[in-house]
């Protein structure tokens, strides 16, 4: 069933009765090519690109809870490709050309809209770093234009301008960058995957893993063994979890990172708005909420939740640089687990164990990442080399001296 | 979260950084044969377990002193506070 305009007006003058379920309900199979545990956006991404680019549909993606239910459905739905580092830019400019075409390519809508994103800087350290980074972004294909404050006044004249800690100097504008209706990534993801023949399996969570003579065999799960000639870990927040059961420990610390939504409002903010130096950033949902966030809590935590202090601390952040947010009412907040890597970038690589991959270490970036992690990650599991703009998300990358630290704070998770 | 320390008694864990799992006490023998490889794990890899957690805080905005903290990651229940300079000596540490 293809989602078109003339179906919805179709629909609408025979009652709605011809509505189908987005995607089947299956139980597992004995065995699979493929089985990818997770049923996030990067998994099901993935599954759907195996489908579609690789022709690999004897695929089962096994989900503990509900599809979308993690952190596809828990963050602050933006996207951007304005990363610094050459290990790193390639792969979110292809990400962001990804979320570009996607609702074409996999006929839903998942309202992706170009809003442009703004870095405010406050000095020249900032100014010239932002200048660099813009820099470093247009030669990987990606836009950023320098503004000045005048440049930033014209676009957003109720920001507080004259902080006396933090006045604005100006800012990086990268306008290709916005927000997506996140559950829907998921649930077109879910579909695409769904009509090519992968099997979603929902409440099945993975117990164990079989492992035979350094094989990866199949994995153990609530609704009893599932043997794949491949298996595909993608599950960021509980990777070590998970792969501690194939007797991995990990480069990474898990963390709770919080965010929120304010009533509904008219429009007043039509972009995004990064205020790094402050520890708070801000949209507007198409329903009117202002949605923000920023600080991790900073302790490991797998507790879907936070604390008060992170609360107080954005609330602050938001007030120095909007202060009209003073009569706005907060309606919700949630916290999602992070994999928080050593060096603040993910990973996308085979493991020790023949036939077990790995896809996690996504810190606070994971959303903006969907459609490339899925891309890449289908790409190594269907040819068993590394795509080339994922080639530095290597596991051993420590050992070698090669960490993708964009911030340069070394191997202290929580800094990232 | 309020954390119970030793000396002070219960203290708001704003008054606190943290900085990761206890185990970052126990630095590897910097003269073994595998020195680089052991150096590697105490740096990189972690246990992150879901559940009671060790880790180290500091006291920042007090005394200044390092604590151990029995931590649940799950609930963030705090099980028990030590001094880290108990705990070190504990396991032969000279300090």
């Amino acid at each position: 069933m293809r989602y078109s305009g003339l179906k919805v007006i179709k629909e609408a003058l025979t009652g709605h009765k011809g509505w189908r379920p987005t995607w089947r309900d299956p139980e597992p199979k004995k065995s699979y090519d493929v089985v990818i545990i997770g049923g996030g956006g990067h998994g099901l991404a993935t599954a759907y690109y195996l489908a579609k680019n690789h022709g690999i549909t004897n695929v089962a993606v096994i989900e503990k809870g509900w599809i979308g239910g993690g952190n596809v459905g828990r963050n602050t739905t933006i996207i951007r490709s304005n990363y610094l580092l050459d290990g790193n830019e390639p792969f979110y400019e292809l990400s962001l050309k990804l979320w570009e075409g996607l609702e074409q390519d996999f006929n839903y809508n998942a309202m992706v809209s170009q809003r442009g994103i703004l870095n405010l800087v406050h000095t020249d350290a900032q100014r010239d770093a932002a200048r660099r980074r813009g820099n470093a972004m247009i030669l990987n294909g990606s836009d950023a234009e320098l503004l000045d404050t005048d440049g930033v006044r014209a676009m957003y004249p109720f920001l507080n301008f004259n902080n006396a800690r933090f006045p604005i100097k100006g800012g990086l504008l990268h306008r290709r960058g916005g927000t997506v209706r996140h559950d829907a990534v998921a649930w077109g993801y879910a579909r695409g995957a769904d009509l090519r023949g992968v099997d979603i399996i929902q409440n099945c969570e993975v117990t164990g893993f079989k492992i035979e003579n350094g094989k990866c065999l199949g994995v153990e799960t609530t609704k009893g063994f599932i043997g794949a000639n491949k298996v595909a870990s993608c599950v960021a927040g509980s990777s070590s979890r998970v792969m501690e059961k194939a007797g991995m420990r990990l480069p990474i610390e898990s963390h709770v990172l919080q965010a929120f939504v304010s009533e509904g409002l008219k429009p007043v903010l039509d972009g995004v708005i990064t205020f790094g130096a402050g520890h708070f950033y801000c949209s507007q949902s198409d329903k009117g909420g202002l949605v923000f966030g920023g600080d991790l809590d900073m302790y490991n935590s797998y507790a879907q939740r936070g604390n008060l202090p992170v609360v107080e601390d954005v609330m602050e952040g938001g007030m120095a640089l909007i202060p009209a947010l003073g009569r706005v009412r907060m309606l919700r907040s949630w916290g999602g687990i992070m994999d928080m890597s050593m060096d603040g970038s993910p990973f996308i690589d085979k493991t020790h164990v023949d036939g077990l991959y790995f896809n996690g270490g996504w810190c606070y970036g994971g959303f903006k990442a969907t459609p490339a992690s899925g891309w890449c990650y289908a790409h190594l599991l269907a040819t068993d080399t590394p795509h080339k703009v994922a080639t530095a998300y290597r596991l051993d990358r420590f050992r070698r001296g090669c960490m993708i630290d964009e911030k340069g704070q070394g191997a202290q998770p929580n800094l990232h | 979260m309020i954390i119970n320390h030793p000396i002070l008694g219960p203290r708001d864990s704003q008054e606190f950084t943290y900085l990761g799992d206890a185990s970052l006490i126990d630095r590897p023998d910097w003269q073994a044969d595998n020195a680089a490889d052991q150096f590697c794990d105490y740096l990189y890899l972690r246990d992150n377990p879901a559940g009671a957690h060790r880790e180290l805080w500091f006291h920042e905005q007090g005394d200044r002193s390092w604590l151990v903290v029995t931590r649940n990651t799950v609930t963030h229940e705090i099980l028990n506070v030590e001094l880290a300079r108990d705990v070190a000596r504990a396991r032969g540490r000279s300090k």
